[in-house]
Order: C-alpha cells, then sequence, then structure tokens
C-alpha cells in the first residue's frame, strides 16, 4: 500500500473542489491553494524518496489488476516530473496571492489552477494510455478556460489557435489509440509495450508511431505545429502564463519520452531519425522566430519551442547520455522558463507593460531586479556554471558522441541565438534609459511595495533552485542518469506493472 | 424596455406555468429514483443529475432565475462543490482497510423485511449527482442572467 502515488493527483482535486466550495471568499481561496502546492511539493518529494528505494511504486486503482484496471504507476521520471510539478505549483500559488486581479478570482482562478495541477500530474502517473488522454482533457479543459479567464480581445484571438490546435491533437491521439487497442488489445502501456514487441507489421506500428509522435508533438508545441504557443502564451495574466510555460508543454515531451522509450522502440533507425529532425527544426524556428520578437512574453514563448527542441534531441539521439541530458534539461528548463515569466510579471508591475520599446531602466532603480532576471537569462542561454550550461553541454556531448553533427551544430548555433535574445531583452528592459512618456511612479517610489515583495519570493526561490542545479550539478546528474537508466530498460518498467500477470 | 426583456426570457403561458410547477417535483423524485436505482440497473449519478437539472431549468425558463434561486436557496456553486468533495471523499475508505484507492467499501444490514446495501459507490453517485446538477445550473443561469 503506497499511498504517495496517489497524492499528486488527489491533492491538487481535493483543493479544487475545496476552493469552489470557498468562493466567496478569496482570502480563503489563496490560503488552500498555499497549502495545497506545498502539501503537493511535500507529495512528490514522499514519491522520490521512495522510488529512489524501490525504484517502481504501482498502484492499481480499485484493486483491478493490470492490465484491465486503471494502473498509476510512477518510475524515476514521473516523481522527477511531479516534484517539479510541485515546486512550479507553489510558486504560481505564493505569486498568484498578489498578482491575480479579483475578477480573475471570481471566475475561479484558483479552482482552475488546481484542476490544471490535477491533470498535470495525473499525466505524469497513468500507466495506462487511455487513461494518459483522460488526464491530458483534464488539463487542456483547465486551460482553455484559464487562457480566456479576463475575456480580452487577444485572449480570445489566441485561445481560438489554442483551442483548434489542441483538440486536433487530441483527436489524432484518440485514434491512434483506438488503432493501437484494435491491434494488440490492451490500454495498459506496460502491456502495449510487452506485447507490441511480438506484433508482425511494422509498417503498422511506425504509423501509429508517426500518430503519436504528431499529437504528442503539437502539445509538447514541436515543429511543425508550435504556432498555437506564441499566439496565446503571452496573453492571459501573468501568473497562468508562468504556470503553462513550467509544465503544459513538458507533459507533451514526457509523454514522447514515455512512448519513445517504452512502446515504440521496435524500429528505432525509423522513428528516432524523424524524430532527430523534428527537434533541429523545432530549436531552429523557436529561437529565429524570437529574434523577430519585441514583446518581452511572446520572446518568452518562442524560446519555449526552441528549447523543446532540445529535450527531444536527447530522446532521438536515444543513448544513454542523449535521456540523462533530455531529462536534465527539462529539470532545468521548467524552473528557468517560470521563472523568466515571472520576472516579465514582475516587470509589468512597475512599468506596466510587456512591450519592450515601453520599458528601460530597470537597473538603474533596481538592481537586484536586474540581477535576478540575469541569472535564469544566462542559464536559458547556458552559460556556465548555471544549469542551462550542464544540461545544454550533456545533450551536445551526445550527439558529438554519435557524430550527429548538423544535429549538435544546429544546438550549438541555437544556444548563441538565445543568448542574443537575453541580451536583448537585457538591454531593452534594464539597461537602455526609459523612453520618455511612461509612467514609471512605480519604478522609482521608495515606498514598500508588499505584492511587489510577494511576487519576488517564487522568483527568488526558483532562482536559488536554478543555482542548486549548477552548481550541485553532481546529484541532479545521478537522477538524470538513473531515470535515464530506467528508461533504456522497459522490461523492468513492464515487469513492476504487471508483475505476475505477465 | 425592461418589461420587454423579461418577456424574452420567461415564456408567460399558463400551461407552462403551472406544469412546471407540477413537474418541479415529480421530476426531482425520479431523479432520485434513478440514482437509487443506478447500481445494477440502467441509472446513475450522472442521468439522475441531469433529470434534477432538467427540472430546475424547465422551473426557470417559466419563472425566470430569481425565483429559481429562491425555491433552490443554495447556490448552484455550492453544489457543484458539495458533489465534488463527496466523490473525493468515496475514495478514501478503501486506503483507511489498506486497500488500493477508489476500492468499493460495502455496508450491509437488515431492516425490516428487506436487505439494504450501502457503498462507497453510491457516495460516489450522489457526488456525481450534485456535480452534474451544479455544473448545469451554473451554466444556464449565468447564460440567463448574462442575457438580462
Amino acid at each position: 500500500m503506497s499511498p504517495e502515488v496517489v497524492l499528486p493527483i488527489i491533492i491538487p482535486l481535493l483543493a479544487g473542489a475545496l476552493t469552489l466550495a470557498f468562493w466567496r471568499s478569496t482570502f480563503y481561496q489563496r490560503w488552500i491553494s498555499l497549502f495545497a502546492t506545498t502539501a503537493l511539493l511535500g507529495s512528490g518529494i514522499w514519491l522520490l524518496s521512495s522510488i529512489r528505494e524501490t525504484g517502481f511504486v504501482v498502484m492499481q486503482m480499485g484493486g483491478w489488476a493490470a492490465p484491465f484496471g486503471i494502473t498509476i504507476v510512477a518510475d524515476l521520471l514521473s516523481a522527477i516530473m511531479i516534484v517539479l510539478t510541485g515546486i512550479i505549483g507553489l510558486a504560481i500559488a505564493v505569486f498568484s496571492m498578489a498578482a491575480t486581479p479579483d475578477k480573475h478570482q471570481k471566475f475561479g482562478y484558483f479552482p482552475l489552477m488546481h484542476l490544471l495541477l490535477a491533470g498535470v500530474a495525473g499525466s505524469f502517473l497513468a500507466g495506462d494510455i487511455f487513461n494518459l488522454f483522460v488526464w491530458f482533457e483534464v488539463m487542456l479543459l483547465a486551460s482553455f478556460a484559464l487562457l480566456t479567464l479576463g475575456g480580452e480581445r487577444a485572449q480570445m484571438e489566441g485561445a481560438i489557435k489554442y483551442v483548434t490546435l489542441n483538440l486536433f491533437s487530441s483527436a489524432i491521439f484518440l485514434s491512434a489509440i483506438g488503432l493501437l487497442y484494435g491491434m494488440v488489445g490492451t490500454l495498459n502501456m506496460a502491456d502495449i509495450g510487452d506485447k507490441l514487441s511480438q506484433v508482425e507489421h511494422t509498417g503498422m506500428v511506425n504509423v501509429l508511431a508517426m500518430m503519436f509522435l504528431i499529437s504528442f508533438g503539437i502539445k509538447a508545441a514541436a515543429f511543425p505545429l508550435f504556432f498555437w504557443l506564441p499566439a496565446s502564451y503571452h496573453t492571459p495574466l501573468v501568473g497562468v502564463s508562468a504556470l503553462f510555460a513550467g509544465l503544459l508543454t513538458k507533459v507533451g515531451v514526457y509523454a514522447l519520452y514515455r512512448v519513445f522509450t517504452l512502446i515504440f522502440i521496435g524500429d528505432t533507425g525509423y522513428t528516432h531519425t524523424i524524430l532527430l529532425w523534428v527537434a533541429v527544426l523545432t530549436m531552429l524556428t523557436g529561437v529565429l522566430g524570437a529574434a523577430a520578437q519585441f514583446e518581452f512574453r511572446r520572446i518568452l514563448s518562442f524560446h519555449i519551442v526552441s528549447q523543446i527542441g532540445y529535450m527531444l534531441l536527447g530522446l532521438a539521439l536515444f543513448t544513454p547520455l542523449a535521456i540523462i541530458g533530455g531529462v536534465f534539461y527539462i529539470m532545468h528548463h521548467i524552473i528557468v522558463k517560470t521563472n523568466l515569466f515571472l520576472i516579465s510579471g514582475v516587470v509589468y508591475r512597475l512599468l506596466g507593460s510587456y512591450d519592450l520599446k515601453k520599458l528601460g531602466g530597470v537597473y538603474k532603480q533596481r538592481p537586484w531586479l536586474a540581477i535576478l532576471f540575469l541569472i535564469p537569462a544566462l542559464s536559458l542561454a547556458g552559460i556556465p556554471p548555471l544549469s542551462g550550461f550542464f544540461a545544454k553541454f550533456l545533450v551536445i556531448r551526445a550527439g558529438l558522441e554519435v557524430d550527429a553533427w548538423i544535429a549538435t551544430g544546429t544546438a550549438l548555433l541555437v544556444g548563441l541565438l538565445t543568448l542574443y535574445s537575453m541580451i536583448k531583452i537585457w538591454a531593452e528592459v534594464f539597461w537602455k534609459k526609459l523612453p520618455e512618456g511612461i509612467d514609471d511612479s512605480r519604478l522609482i517610489s521608495n515606498r514598500t511595495d508588499s505584492q511587489l515583495l510577494v511576487m519576488l519570493i517564487p522568483v527568488v526561490g526558483l532562482t536559488l533552485c536554478t543555482l542548486y542545479i549548477g552548481l550541485n550539478g553532481e546529484p541532479i546528474y545521478q537522477l538524470a542518469s538513473d531515470a535515464a537508466d530506467q528508461l533504456l530498460n522497459p522490461a523492468a518498467y513492464i515487469e513492476a506493472v504487471l508483475g505476475e500477470n505477465l | 424596455m425592461n418589461d420587454k426583456k423579461t418577456k424574452i426570457m420567461t415564456f408567460n403561458t399558463l400551461i407552462l406555468h403551472t406544469a412546471a410547477l407540477f413537474l418541479l417535483p415529480l421530476q426531482l423524485i425520479f431523479s432520485v429514483f434513478l440514482l437509487l436505482r443506478g447500481h445494477d440497473e440502467p441509472g446513475g449519478g450522472f442521468i439522475a443529475g441531469l433529470v434534477a437539472s432538467g427540472a430546475f431549468v424547465l422551473y426557470l425558463f417559466a419563472h425566470g432565475v430569481a425565483s429559481t434561486r429562491e425555491i433552490m436557496r443554495v447556490e448552484p456553486r455550492d453544489l457543484l462543490a458539495l458533489g465534488l468533495l463527496l466523490g473525493l471523499a468515496a475514495m478514501f475508505p478503501g486506503m483507511f482497510h489498506g486497500e488500493a484507492f477508489l476500492t468499493a467499501q460495502w455496508w450491509e444490514f437488515s431492516l425490516g423485511e428487506t436487505d439494504i446495501k450501502l457503498s462507497t459507490v453510491l457516495i460516489f453517485d450522489i457526488g456525481v449527482y450534485f456535480a452534474v446538477l451544479g455544473t448545469i445550473l451554473t451554466i444556464v443561469m449565468s447564460l440567463t442572467e448574462s442575457e438580462e
């Protein structure tokens, strides 16, 4: 009996129901959210530590044995993702205490946030591909609502693209599940992995692999169907943007890691080569798209796309070192990207804009904020000794080992262009003089702004996480390495889930 | 102007007015019947919740939002929250017996001649019932109010 594996799903669901019950009082909603996300982080750490001991934690819902019942299963990758979900959830809950207008809270900001977290955690823990679909839908439903909360014109425009492409992706996902079920007669991922290794028609398996690649690729914002992301992520409240930026696309990446290490490993020469090109083009288009932008959050959004490319590259190279690099990259990226979005929110609070042309002079008035920006920004660009350097280093080193010259070259180039983008933000927002006619009363005022202080708590916390990953890389590397070991030995996963029913 | 608008929202026909008054209790009783019947035969929390919300929606069309709120006495959003909490509560009893989450627990006892079987499944179904009722009424009432 191991409750820690379901707690990460139950806690946000319970918090969602409780915040809904207290819909009249924003005070209770905020505190419930704070406690719930802390508990989520705690349960994630509990799960991680028990997985360090046992390798896998499996629970069959309602006592119905796999492969017939619903399986909740956690391996090291799932546990890492759950811990990260907890960290991001907590950061957003703290940030939202200060930065959420009453109007949004009245229309269910907090219940939706918890529903989203439940969907994300459920996706990481689902051991059954249909349940993975259901959790995806829970997550998307909550994200549709969060995205349009506030009801501004730009939000609707972004939401239409977001909803259309994501529904398209869900439809492909569902058809692929149907076809897969028709082929192997099971939905349990471990069982599918076991049965597919005995299937004769590899052609059909490859078709299915491509369907999953397209579907999860859209959710992960991979090339070519990534444009929903930069079209929508800069429109909602900054807390929502940061939550999405940290977690949503990474659920797609996680799903790709899961199916392309467990299920579709029969013909890696075909599937993982396509994945490699997708990764290369994702990196390149993302970073080139960012170069043309002049809106804080849009630049960051395009960089999500390009960073997704690195994670996919790790999966596509499919060597132990590459997978370690990919997992390390996911850990680093979730923290850094959320942090950068939160900083854009702090700047917005000071100067009331996200447009780089209307910002400036922050360094002169608030040098500490500039430093808080510089750490994650340089980490994103991969400057040593920050976390991004090690993440990029591992992936690129893995690329060199298998002579993937084009992919490695692109990865290096994209790193350089990322630095260019970060320097652009630095120069425009922090360094240059504030343009004429911008209201800077908040920027230069000496009065203690308690809301601003609350907004800075998660920024500082996440910056410390980045520094920790960078300066104390060894245990994190070890963690990623153990996770990669598990991913590359699907037999252990299959045995853990199916046990004696194998 | 005001008169005209309220006319759009409530259909002022005598037949509908009277019918809604009579149908409301009947539909609610029927929904409870469906809810309890659900375990072994067609029925259950979802369909029962739909029937119950149908009852209130019909009343709303005939008499307007304000009087529907009056007879309901509770906010639909509270019903939704109650439903979710009941549904979640049904997950835990299994765990206290050392079994997996969501494992159904049964309590059987006799009341006179009849055997009564209570279970966590029923709690879950009641939760679904309230959640469906709360969701649909929240949607319908918000739409009607925004139009008014």
